[in-house]
């Protein structure tokens, strides 16, 4: 499979729309915790996945190589061939720490697993690349692979993070991938899938990543066309046609490239109705009728709940009028972000808390702090 | 000399109904009917007809019909009776053909040919009338990106936010000056934006001084051509002030008030002497480059102390998307782009149909360039020239104008019947007159009631379009083609226009 940009609007592929399952788990000291919670509480959604898509994101996954980029590389067809022109590519523009096959329980019957491998890297900047930052150019060389070489994908590109996911419902990709043995972290997103096409391709699943930057995501964001052509005026190129990466561009471009917080980009993503907006005072007004104004083409519009987590920060929202739901909950330093509450209570029977958030409130989740009860006040 | 055209309309009248109660000849402006006081009949001129169905409307007996004349030359799919009765025209005055409103040609009609989607199953269609539906629209340049200074839980802007214009709907009145229109007209048209929170445009005859402090923040003050009425007090009282360098009726040719409509009051808002001919040049004579347009640009920004967004006008040509992104780079806010089919008061009638192209394409290529070149938020896109309902609007959208302007839509919410009469002065429906006879038909009070109705009923109609598209504010369907499919149009039709074929 390859990608591109595709010039003609009228031949770009459809998108898929996919309902989905979501959880997330985050100790808020920091300490780290192996993958059960996450698996038994998503295997508690089955309903909400069909098989066709499962991952997980995990943080603080490589504390031994935590300064450098950890790339994940998944080859279609195990295709050994595009294996050597990716390692050409990687040691052309990085200095390779190390590398290795991920290591996976083949028993575990999945339908055709590429082959994944991981490679610690540090940029190797040629002179005239001395002023580019290295995300900007970790970012240019993962897009490079996944748009030019065929049957090469990455996804997953952080650092002391790490993305595994494929065609499957998630407890499988967890058995496969063996992360209940292996890893151990202090963030766990997971996403189940259930698109409404089959395109059973291992990249297509979810969380979508890029640096440590992830993404799950449930809902059919109406907004697609709008949101995706703005952010194609700043370089970002939707090629995988999927509501999710449109949400991902939009959290890199607002939050990494714009320094936005997420409180600001939640109401950029699902602001308050005028009529909310016109009760404020006049300097909150103000703020969020400039946020509507200049931000209008990156309003989520329809159903959706997301699950973001980058380095030291989780949080969850949904959609302005909460047409899909979310629930949170906190139990002593874990706090659980996860479509239905149920799977909460599937992994933890006692919380100390469990609250819905409204729509357009995120729920944040940072590390060495209690951020995420101020969505507490305002919640259903 | 003896005229060898063919009446245009027929006026029957049915003796069995009519009562001579001489209504129609006191509504005809064109003297059609009279009354014969011998024989108490009523008899028609029906070669003076232009068929403006004002004696049908107001007839109390309903004992009128005016139709297309039945007599009619030897069929020929070459000469046909238009050319025909414009050949015999030209031939007994030697004039150019004059004419007003907008196109009638069958050129493709895009949004008649556009679908527009709706939710099913993978997401809920929403309710307009038990969930909030927005349409609020900001006019005006957008910045890159906001600077914010977080302190706490305080978050206050830094950056400084260009001038932008707020409209409670996409819809605005397009340019429509005093002088072309009756005072009434115009004044009806300011006064449903006004209470309806959008704007109208006063065109290139300048706004009454006794209308600026009430009207003035719900108007676009054009500066054209012919400098009209502009005065620093004009520029500063508007929302908005508009540079228009073309009309889609008529694009490369200016315009001419002929001195007989330049009353007392139109010579005062226009400031040229009482009497004297309006000539609008066809270019504006400062502005022969893209830099000149530029330095007039921010000479209105500096005189209105960079507090109004600044439009600029143009007529949907050839070269339009290149030109759109020249105007944006030039300084302008709002970029407005007028069509084939837009209206005019008096254009000659070759221009009119025959210069110029559809606004769908138009629009579908300006918006794709300023996308490619980054700069789609520098500016708003506000496009005109024959939108007829609702749907063409939400369609226009779609294909990523930021709001329409109607202007034929809102004459014939006024009584308009687009008899394309509008040169002569003698608009029997009191609109484009300046007869104080007639132009008192328009009572202003019920004419904008009219107007405001008319903008409730297509945004209701909005609405609704957009709940069950699964969207709740206008600005997820800006842009977002992925909400149109073409029916019936070639490949290269859907691909300027970036739209998928149905069922694609």
């Amino acid at each position: 499979m390859i990608f591109q940009k595709i010039d003609s609007e009228r031949r770009q592929p459809n998108k898929e729309s996919q309902a989905c399952g979501l959880f997330g788990v985050m100790n808020t000291s920091g300490e780290r915790f192996g993958g059960e919670m996450a698996i038994t509480a998503i295997k508690n959604m089955k309903v909400r996945g069909n098989g066709l898509g499962g991952g997980f994101a995990v943080y603080g996954l490589y504390p031994e190589y935590r300064d450098y980029y950890a790339l994940h590389v998944m080859f279609q067809n195990r295709n050994r061939e595009t294996k050597h022109k990716v390692d050409e590519f990687l040691n052309e523009h990085f200095r390779v720490i190390h590398d290795e096959e991920i290591p996976t329980d083949e028993r575990v019957p999945l339908f055709s697993p590429p082959l994944c491998w991981r490679y610690f890297v540090a940029p190797r900047k040629r002179p005239e690349e001395e002023g580019v930052p290295d995300d900007e150019f970790v970012v240019a060389r993962v897009m490079h692979i996944n748009c030019h070489i065929e049957d090469a994908y990455v996804f997953s590109s952080g650092k002391d993070m790490g993305v595994f996911k494929g065609v499957g419902f998630p407890e499988e990709i967890a058995e496969y991938f063996m992360l209940d043995k292996l890893y151990r972290g202090y963030i766990w997103t997971v996403h189940s899938r259930f698109p409404t096409n089959t395109p059973g391709w291992w990249g297509g699943a979810h969380p979508f990543n890029i640096l440590d930057w992830t993404v799950v995501h449930n809902g059919e964001i109406s907004s697609y066309g709008t949101n995706k052509r703005f952010l194609e005026m700043f370089g970002y190129y939707c090629t995988l046609y999927t509501d999710t990466e449109v949400m991902a561009y939009a959290v890199d471009l607002l939050m990494r490239r714009q320094g936005l917080p997420i409180e600001v980009v939640a109401k950029i993503f699902a602001p308050p109705m005028w009529d909310l907006i016109a009760h404020m005072d006049g300097e909150e007004r103000r703020l969020y009728t400039v946020l509507r104004m200049v931000y209008a083409p990156l309003l989520i519009n329809g159903p959706f709940t997301v699950i973001v987590a980058h380095h030291n920060e989780m949080f969850g929202l949904t959609d302005r009028i909460r047409l899909r739901p979310i629930t949170a909950a906190a139990r002593g330093d874990f706090v659980f972000l996860s479509s239905e509450e149920a799977a909460i209570r599937a992994v933890s029977p006692k919380v100390d808390l469990a609250w819905t958030p409204s729509g357009g409130e995120p729920v944040v989740v940072r590390l060495h702090t209690r951020d995420h009860l101020k969505s507490l006040a305002r919640s259903i | 000399m003896y005229s060898y055209l063919l009446p245009e309309f027929t006026v029957v009248r049915r003796e069995d109904r009519c009562i001579r109660c001489r209504v129609c000849e006191r509504q005809c402006a064109e003297g059609v009917h009279h009354w014969d006081k011998g024989l108490d009949r009523m008899f028609s001129a029906e070669e003076k007809c232009v068929g403006c169905q004002r004696c049908v409307v107001f007839c109390p007996t309903g004992a009128l019909y005016v139709r297309p004349h039945p007599s009619e030359y030897r069929p020929n799919y070459n000469w046909t009776r238009e050319r025909f009765q414009d050949l015999k025209r030209q031939a007994e005055t030697g004039g150019v053909i004059l004419t007003g409103s907008g196109n009638d040609k069958p050129f493709r009609v895009y949004w008649d040919h556009l679908v527009l989607n709706a939710s099913q199953v993978t997401n809920p269609s929403i309710d307009p009338l038990r969930e909030p539906m927005e349409l609020r629209t900001f006019l005006g340049r957008k910045p890159d990106t906001l600077e914010l200074e977080v302190e706490d839980d305080r978050v206050s802007i830094k950056s400084e936010v260009h001038p932008n214009v707020v409209i409670e709907t996409p819809i605005a009145f397009s340019a429509m000056s005093y002088g072309a229109i009756s005072y009434q007209a115009f004044k009806s048209l300011a006064m449903a934006a006004k209470e309806f929170g959008t704007l109208f445009n006063t065109g290139e005859g300048g706004l009454p001084r006794d209308m600026r402090a009430e009207y003035g923040p719900h108007a676009i003050v054009q500066c054209a051509s012919g400098r009209f009425g502009v005065d620093p007090e004009y520029l500063n009282c508007a929302a908005a002030v508009e540079i228009k360098i073309g009309q889609g009726a008529k694009p490369g040719i200016g315009g001419h008030l002929p001195g007989e409509k330049v009353s007392n009051s139109i010579a005062r808002t226009r400031m040229i002497p009482e009497g004297t001919d309006a000539l609008s040049p066809a270019p504006q004579h400062d502005i022969y480059s893209i830099e000149d347009l530029s330095m007039l640009i921010y000479a209105l920004k500096e005189a209105t102390n960079y507090e109004k967004p600044v439009s600029v006008k143009i007529a949907a040509v050839h070269n339009v998307a290149a030109i759109a992104s020249g105007i944006v780079r030039a300084g302008a806010d709002i970029v407005a782009i007028d069509g084939l089919r837009g209206g005019t008061g008096a254009a000659p009638k070759i221009i009119r149909d025959n210069v110029g192209i559809p606004i769908e394409l138009a629009l579908a290529a300006v918006d794709r360039r300023l996308r490619e070149e980054g700069i789609r938020h520098k500016c708003s896109i506000l496009v005109a020239g024959g939108f007829r309902c609702s749907a063409d609007v939400l369609k226009a959208i779609a294909l990523g104008a930021d709001a329409v302007y109607i202007g034929s839509a809102a004459l014939v919410a006024m009584g308009c019947t687009l008899c394309q009469k509008c040169y002569t002065g003698r608009c029997a429906w009191g609109i484009c007159t300046q007869d104080p006879y007639l132009s008192k038909r328009i009572n202003p009070e019920i004419a904008s009631q009219r107007l405001v109705n008319l903008l409730r009923g297509w945004s209701h109609e909005i609405k609704e379009m957009l709940g069950g598209m699964g969207i709740n504010a206008i600005e997820s369907v800006r842009g977002n083609r992925d909400h149109l499919r073409g029916v019936g149009l070639e490949d290269w039709e859907l691909e300027v226009l970036g739209v998928k074929g149905a069922g694609e």
